[in-house]
């Protein structure tokens, strides 16, 4: 079983999993952001590595991409970040797009995050077809390729997700990009059934999660829920960055009671 | 017969998961209706009698005196809405109608393509959201307005670099969203499989109707054909019939912008490396990183940072000869038609005439060749008088 397969098996709860631009506002208050992330006592988090043309990403995460990649960050750059929170003991999944692995050489990517204790790579624009040689590398050098599924996605191709994904496997939550939304699609428990008729890995579920009260209700149904533009947007580029920093922990805090309370 | 997914090894289908499905249902639909009588019978009847179909085959002879060989142009312009991109428009709005979609998307450039969904989408009582980047909103006007007068709503894109390549972000991104209503028009022969494939298809009407015209009048096929290349559907559409006919040189132009030394241009098959973007893997203008650099050029329609899959493929076998013209030299041709022939090319094809007038392209004085004019000037009459006038 890999690492974080046992994660999730072995939590109390579902998880919550927050998300981080690699590089926002800038790299080292990136530092700190992800340092409030682990010091709310979550288990996993996941850190993107900011790329031109995000196309499954919302405007929040596509603006906060275009500043971390005017702050100067590169993939090596979210690499650091990624190790160093490694280190303080969380486990990490990255989330790249296609381009950037194969930019920076396809070995030579899952290679450097087994070196620097990265758990999963999500790749969103890469779906299952197309996925056999990034599997394959990845599964050499002890990573998991998180493979994603969506309420889009007939039977056949559940099955098909579930038996080459490795790690968990991420849902989406709802048709569209990521970002905040008011209200999460209806069939997302039947999406979900649907998708645990073929599949043993932890389901997490991300994509327009944007308060405690719907992580806690998504964890009802959920191994884990990912919450990534709310947080991001939470996250001011200017001098009331550390006042942010205050509303993220809250959030993660009300997040994490919400969760355990309804689990 | 399935649809082609890769063409060596680019193409393929590199998109979020919520769209896969879409996908397979527009190859699906593709597959049944493209050998379809009936579905053939109405795409016919509506390139005829709505757009104008076959568009003339020209002897350009004042044009042919100057650059030394025998021209034809292959009259696009003259097609409905002004240029070839309603060859497209018009065979994917009887798929999504079959497929029951009653929402149309699109992404647009100079446009051209956005007039051309508008105007198919008018016709067939469907709504039309076309986005558009905010600086091409900015220098075609004119074609903003003629959307807004189909009835389209002309959705600016901030984002990127406000041109091409953002608004088809943004295109990809309301489809993602709203897939289970809307059908995408995508404008050239690239993104995911299977559009690069039904986008050629669609566009090698005029390779056909050219192969037919030049046997009536000239009794042979001809020595070369030259076409624009931004994203490529012009080049593919007319290049197509005549890949296997090994005595015809193929001759796409690229944008080189301000110059290749510059590196504001938009030759991504001269100066780009594969890569991904807008689901499929081709040639691509991009940084170390691969982050996808920002294209130039005085045309909107070439204003692109990547090109359709196939031509990349055509590259490497060798198959098709890619060159590229700058922007002086688009300007230059495109003032030289007007005054030898009396057409108005638009900016983007006067990069195939700059290729002829610009001398060394090897034709002999008795070869025979056709340049595929792919669209009409009048949208870029202010764009080139400012540019004029800053060189003066």
């Amino acid at each position: 079983m890999s690492v974080l397969t046992r994660l999730f098996r072995e939590a109390r709860h579902p998880l919550l999993i927050p998300y981080a631009v690699g590089g926002y506002p800038d790299p080292a208050s990136c530092e700190a952001v992800l340092d409030t992330y682990i010091e709310s006592g979550v288990a996993l988090v996941e850190i993107g590595i900011p790329f031109s043309d995000p196309l499954a990403d919302g405007p929040v995460i596509q603006a906060a991409s275009q500043m971390a990649l005017r702050a100067g960050t590169r993939p090596r750059d979210v690499l650091e970040l990624a190790e160093r929170a490694a280190r303080r003991g969380v486990e990490v999944v990255l989330l790249c797009y296609l381009n950037t692995v194969l930019a920076f050489g396809k070995e030579r990517f899952f290679a450097s995050c087994a070196d620097r204790g990265v758990a999963g790579v999500v790749v969103p624009d890469l779906p299952v077809e197309e996925a056999d040689e990034l599997r394959a590398l990845a599964a050499s050098a002890g990573v998991d390729l998180v493979l994603l599924a969506a309420p889009t996605s007939p039977d056949t191709r559940l099955a098909r997700i579930a038996g080459a994904a490795s790690g968990f496997i991420y849902c989406v939550s709802t048709t569209g990009v990521t970002g905040a939304r008011a209200s999460l699609r209806a069939d997302l428990p039947q999406f979900l059934n649907r998708l645990r008729r073929y599949a043993e890995l932890p389901l997490a579920v991300g994509f327009g999660v944007s308060t405690p009260e719907q992580a806690a209700t998504v964890a009802r149904y959920a191994d884990g829920v990912i919450v990534g533009s709310a947080l991001v947007n939470m996250v001011d580029a200017d001098d009331r960055f550390h006042d942010s920093l205050a509303s993220v922990r809250r959030f993660l805090a009300h997040a994490l009671d919400a969760i355990a309370k309804a689990t | 017969m399935t649809i082609t997914q890769r063409f060596g090894p680019y193409g393929g289908r590199y998109v979020p998961e919520t769209l896969v499905a879409a996908l397979e249902e527009l190859e699906q639909a593709y597959e049944t209706y493209r050998d379809d009588p009936a579905f053939n019978a109405e795409l016919r009847m509506l390139q005829e009698d709505y757009a104008g179909r076959p568009t003339p085959l020209f002897a350009a002879r004042r044009l042919s005196e100057v650059v030394g060989c025998r021209v034809y142009l292959k009259r696009e312009d003259l097609a409905h809405t002004g240029a070839h991109k309603i060859n497209n428009t018009l065979g994917q709005i009887l798929l999504a109608t079959r497929m029951g979609k009653k929402r149309i998307i699109a992404e647009t450039g100079a446009g051209q393509h956005g007039v051309a969904t508008a105007t198919v989408a008018a016709l067939f009582g469907l709504s039309c959201h076309v986005y558009m980047g905010e600086e091409d909103i900015r220098r075609q006007e004119l074609n903003v307005y003629r959307m807004r007068l189909l009835g389209a709503e002309v959705i600016p894109v901030t984002s990127g670099s406000g041109t091409l390549k953002d608004a088809t972000n943004e295109a990809i991104r309301d489809w993602v969203t709203n897939v289970e209503t809307t059908h995408y028009i995508i404008g050239s022969v690239v993104g995911p499989a299977p559009y690069p494939t039904i986008v050629r298809d669609f566009q090698s009407v005029i390779g056909r109707e050219a192969r037919q015209q030049i046997l009536e009048k000239e009794g042979r096929l001809p020595d070369g054909i030259v076409a624009c290349v931004g994203a490529g559907s012009n080049a593919i559409g007319i290049f197509h019939d005549f890949l296997g006919e090994s005595t015809v040189r193929l001759v796409g132009v690229e944008a080189a912008g301000l110059g290749l030394e510059t590196g504001r241009h938009g030759a991504s098959l001269a100066t780009g490396r594969g890569g991904i973007l807008h689901g499929s893997y081709s040639y691509v203008l991009q940084d170390e990183d691969g982050q996808i650099q920002e294209a130039h050029s005085i045309a909107a329609g070439l204003d692109y940072p990547s090109v359709g899959p196939e031509h990349s493929y055509l590259k490497d076998l060798g198959r098709v000869e890619y060159t590229s013209a700058t922007d002086a030299e688009a300007l230059q041709a495109f003032q030289a038609l007007a005054r030898l022939e009396g057409i108005i090319p638009a900016l983007e094809s006067a990069h195939a005439l700059a290729y002829l007038l610009r001398g060394g392209h090897g034709f002999s004085a008795d070869e025979v060749l056709i340049v595929n004019l792919s669209g009409r000037g009048d949208k870029d009459v202010y764009t080139a008088a400012r540019a004029l006038e800053r060189e003066e």
